[in-house]
């Protein structure tokens, strides 16, 4: 379970907000730009350190200001795919793949039946050996999303994850992420713009505005609150 | 029905075409003339007879070595600063910021006249290095000395801008991934800014290569020693002209390479995401 008290200074307003998002669970962040999503996950990241509160995932402490306890980013085993879809360029998709694998030294036996997976599963072994450099915006999705999922990680967050996907590939790409949380029962954090994207995801959602929560609930309840009010946030 | 170019406002536009072509061949040629008139002034046969010329071989030899290595100095030492320049901020930066642009706008010589009064026989630190027995001043160490002081700001603005420029997401996801920061420095940010950083190291090989004030102040014009190209094409107008005729165009070709590689390098970037 990971369970967030975060509170940061930001530009224009302060940051403030309480998360609790439970094995297998889908939680998504809504709200304008500039509410605070992305500062929320590059917090619970460890890209951001927030001005105070606390951060745990499975009772590990990622942050406490109480107890001075900042883990760093690289030891927080999480899966986020960050808003710019940053398929390493100059790295084939398969290479990409295996990024995170290799850096965590898992055995090479592992890492090719991983790569060779995900590959499948997204739909991109055919483009195997290609530089992300040079893919679609919807293939570095899928490759950026096939290297957040192939370190199995212990939370995953994804930041408009599905915004380059055509048509035909979302579904798919949709169903595999929902599957893979509710397979491997760990939290899951989706920001999004798109309220399809939060019917189609989200098991709890959270309205953001100028870093706070302003509306949680699940996704049947969305189109009636405040008469409309949620389109205002989720255009 | 067919107008006139002696109509104001075709006449206008004639003339515009007119000074704006004139421009660009007076530009070209106040650029070209010279370098074309040393091909002019010699013979493939003197040429190669100059090239064979004990002298030439000599500063030939030492100005590619003193380049390479102060080349090499250059990048080891330049690419981590760089990138620990970006990635921070520290008090004092803008001053660090400063002083690596200022070689740039001093002119050679009192950069020479600089080095000199620190590193000298009797300079602010040569004089303690001269109790343990170094000798800077006067050296070949002298010359790849003023090499990188008059030629590393080529690279280390080049890979400032580099890393400046740089996509944060791309390091930002390798750390989540669990990189450390100096594999995230080898495996992401050097190859993304591969093509650039070697543009920049192309650009300070030829500076180096050229450098002639900063060289002469510290290092002195010892053939062998210390007499790398420039150095040798100033003694040879003094004395045999074909020498520093040879010379001139040896650095005239190695300069149109440069130009060509920086060229090449700068068209082959790595799309980024």
């Amino acid at each position: 379970m990971l369970e967030a008290n975060l509170h940061k200074q930001l530009r224009d307003f302060p940051l403030d907000l309480n998360l609790r998002v439970n094995p297998g669970e889908i939680l998504v962040l809504m709200g304008e730009n500039g509410a605070g999503k992305s500062t929320v996950l590059n917090s619970i990241s460890g890209l951001l350190k927030p001005d105070n509160g606390s951060i745990t995932l499975n009772k590990t402490p990622f942050f406490d200001s109480a107890n001075a306890i900042n883990l760093p980013v690289e030891d927080r085993h999480i899966g986020y795919v960050l808003q710019n879809i940053a398929a390493f360029p100059h790295l084939s998709v398969a290479e990409n793949i295996a990024y995170g694998m290799k850096v965590q030294h898992i055995q090479k036996d592992l890492i090719i039946q991983r790569v060779n997976h995900w590959m499948e599963l997204m739909d991109v072994q055919e483009l195997a050996g290609v530089r992300a450099g040079n893919l679609s915006g919807g293939q570095k999705q899928r490759v950026a999303l096939a290297r957040a999922l192939a370190i199995e990680p212990g939370l995953l967050m994804l930041d408009e994850p599905f915004t380059a996907l055509d048509a035909s590939s979302m579904d798919s790409v949709k169903h595999m992420v929902k599957d893979f949380v509710a397979e491997r029962r760990i939290p899951c954090i989706v920001v999004t713009h798109r309220v399809e994207d939060a019917h189609d995801m989200g098991d709890r959602i959270c309205i953001l505005s100028q870093g706070t929560n302003i509306w949680e609930g699940k996704s049947r309840d969305l189109p009636a609150v405040g008469n409309g009010s949620v389109s205002k946030y989720a255009e | 029905m067919t107008r006139s170019f002696l109509e104001p406002n075709n006449l206008l536009r004639t003339l515009t075409v007119i000074g704006a072509a004139g421009l660009i061949i007076l530009v070209t040629l106040y650029l070209a003339l010279p370098v074309a008139a040393l091909f002019f002034r010699t013979t493939p046969e003197l040429f190669f007879s100059s090239l064979s010329d004990a002298d030439v071989q000599s500063a030939l030899r030492l100005s590619l070595i003193t380049s390479v290595i102060s080349l090499g100095i250059v990048i080891l030492v330049g690419t981590p600063f760089a990138y620990i320049h970006c990635r921070n901020t520290y008090p004092g930066k803008m001053i660090v910021d400063t002083l690596i642009d200022l070689p740039l706008v001093l002119p050679p010589a009192v950069a020479g006249v600089a080095l000199l009064v620190l590193y000298g026989r009797v300079g602010l630190i040569g004089r303690y290095l001269n109790i343990f027995g170094i000798t800077l001043a006067f050296t070949t160490v002298a010359v790849i000395m003023a090499q990188i002081f008059v030629a590393s700001p080529f690279y280390l603005r080049q890979a400032k801008s580099l890393f400046e420029q740089l996509d944060p997401a791309y390091e930002q996801t390798a750390r989540t991934l669990g990189a450390s920061a100096f594999r995230i420095f080898i495996t992401i940010t050097i190859p993304l800014t591969a093509s650039g950083l070697v543009s920049g190291a192309v650009m300070t090989f030829g500076r180096a290569l050229g450098e002639f004030g900063a060289t002469i102040m510290f290092a002195g014009n010892l053939p062998g020693v210390t007499q790398t190209m420039p150095l040798a094409v100033y003694v040879g107008m003094e004395g045999n002209f074909n020498i520093g005729l040879t010379i001139s165009i040896l650095l005239v070709l190695i300069s149109f390479a440069i130009m060509i590689a920086v060229r090449f390098l700068a068209s082959r970037e790595v799309q980024h995401a």
